[in-house]
């Protein structure tokens, strides 16, 4: 099952790639583009493809079980399995469009692989909260129900929270706090980062002026990147320590 | 071989096994017995690590089974449902355990025993429940472990291949291996096991052989000595 839809996912991005390029002409511009797409796309496939995985191939992972093999060697492989040929395919799919169209002679190049990077992240980041999710659920409704409001919680509803609160709270000073505000989830983070990167800052008025100085600099990039690694490992952590504990 | 204290388990607010206490020695076949939901499998799980207790020892053949998963080595375990992966073949999937423990040549002739062969290109969704336990049992029985665990062996087998069952537990017997069964049908069990387990409300009421239980009875078979066990107990 894995390896049929992750052809498609790649054949997906393959399409999207080449179309992009052919619609705009331009291969800034077609970043631009394809960041709106991966930035909610690849939670979405991330998060369902994880659950999905897990719970097709829990009547495996009980034959594995019996077998001579740590518990966490049979998740953790499970899960670098999913987010491994997510990634893959994430990758091979934008990249080969986009070297074909000339992409190492262009100056979006640092642009295109910081997508690549934050892509791959969020494929860990989603895949490892759902295989959380499916750990805690036995039942199939349930865990894909809130594997699904987690991906809309992260990418729709937390904005929406976000800039409710912003404007709740306009006469105090809210750097800082929309600063660790998009800190915290990890679509936002790469949204910022790439929108940063791409030198469209100017659009995001003052508070643009703020993050540009924060995420602009190799600081604010590192720690970018440092929280994007919290949030991979802290729910594999999860994972190993979940399945240790549960009955199968 | 086996030695369980004080296992305790509970699923939510069921308590499933409230303080087992039992000693497999080496060598033999054992039967463990009970009603539906008395624990059987849980304690099974329970001993392939499958089932983390609540409370409670468990070490196999000296070594104590928590955080260790090299013990699994010395156990065959033969599942009661066989759920395999359905879109795999039959012969990637006896590869694939193969690869996983060690190599065997025994297979072949499981195969050939159970007359797997015109299945081994099969999809195992399309299989029918007899033959999936046939495959079950050629993965259990292939490798040369001391210790062998069968949860309901029987179930969907014909007449002929269940002969073959036999056959082929109390060659492994005659091996001087370990065999744990858990079974429903009684005939099976009083023809094929030295000792008798038996299960209820999560404690060990008997243990011992099918001529002490039925002393201990007072009825003349086996089946009926069961009966008397859980008339007693449920009336």
């Amino acid at each position: 099952m894995r390896s049929r839809w992750s052809y498609v996912y790649f054949a997906f991005y393959l399409l999207l790639g080449v179309v992009l390029l052919f619609l705009n002409n331009d291969l800034s511009k077609a970043v631009i583009t394809l960041m709106n797409v991966i930035i909610v796309l690849v939670p979405l496939i991330g998060t369902i493809f994880g659950v999905m995985y897990y719970y097709n191939s829990q009547e495996f992972t009980e034959l594995l079980l019996a077998q001579p093999i740590k518990r966490s060697s049979i998740f953790l492989g499970q899960y670098l399995g999913v987010a491994l040929s997510l990634s893959m395919s994430l990758i091979l799919g934008l990249g080969i469009p986009f070297v074909f169209y000339g992409l190492f002679e262009s100056s979006a190049i640092w642009d295109f692989s910081l997508l690549l990077i934050t892509g791959t992240f969020l494929t860990l980041i989603f895949t490892a909260l759902a295989f959380n999710i499916a750990l805690s659920n036995e039942n199939k409704i349930k865990g894909f129900g809130y594997a699904i409001l987690l991906w809309l919680f992260l990418a729709v509803i937390y904005d929406g929270l976000f800039l409710m609160t912003l404007i709740l709270f306009e006469d105090y000073p809210l750097d800082k706090v929309s600063l660790i505000g998009t800190m915290l989830n990890p679509i936002d983070l790469s949204r910022t980062l790439i929108l940063l990167k791409l030198d469209i800052s100017a659009l995001l008025g003052y508070t643009g002026a703020v993050f540009k100085q924060f995420f602009g600099t190799s600081f604010g990039l590192i720690v970018s990147f440092v929280m994007l690694t919290i949030w991979v490992v802290m729910p594999v952590l999860r994972i190993v320590f979940k399945s240790k504990k549960k009955d199968f | 071989m086996v030695t369980i204290e004080n296992l305790h388990k509970k699923f939510g607010k069921n308590q499933v096994l409230s303080g087992v206490d039992l000693n497999i020695s080496e060598g033999g076949i054992f039967a463990v017995l009970g009603p539906n939901g008395s624990g059987k499998t849980t304690l099974i799980k329970s001993v392939l690590g499958m089932v983390i207790p609540d409370k409670g020892n468990i070490t196999v053949l000296g070594e104590n089974i928590k955080k260790n998963s090299e013990y699994r080595h010395k156990i065959d375990y033969l599942p009661q449902i066989a759920n395999f992966p359905s879109n795999l073949r039959v012969k990637e999937l006896i590869k694939m355990i193969k690869d996983l423990r060690k190599p065997t040549n025994e297979d072949e002739r499981l195969i050939e025993l159970f007359r797997l062969e015109p299945f081994l290109d099969k999809k195992l969704g399309n299989l029918s429940g007899g033959t999936k336990q046939k495959v079950n049992l050629v993965l259990t029985f292939m490798f040369d472990s001391p210790l062998i665990i069968l949860d309901e062996p029987t179930t969907g087998l014909d007449p002929i291949s269940l002969i073959r069952l036999k056959d082929l537990i109390k060659a492994e017997k005659a091996k001087g291996k370990t065999v744990l069964i858990t079974s429903h049908i009684m005939s099976f069990v009083e023809e094929i096991s030295d000792e008798i387990v038996f299960i209820l409300e999560g404690k060990i009421y008997f243990k011992g052989t099918i001529q002490k239980l039925k002393t201990k009875t007072n009825q003349p078979d086996f089946e009926h000595a069961i009966a008397s066990i859980l008339t007693d107990n449920h009336a």
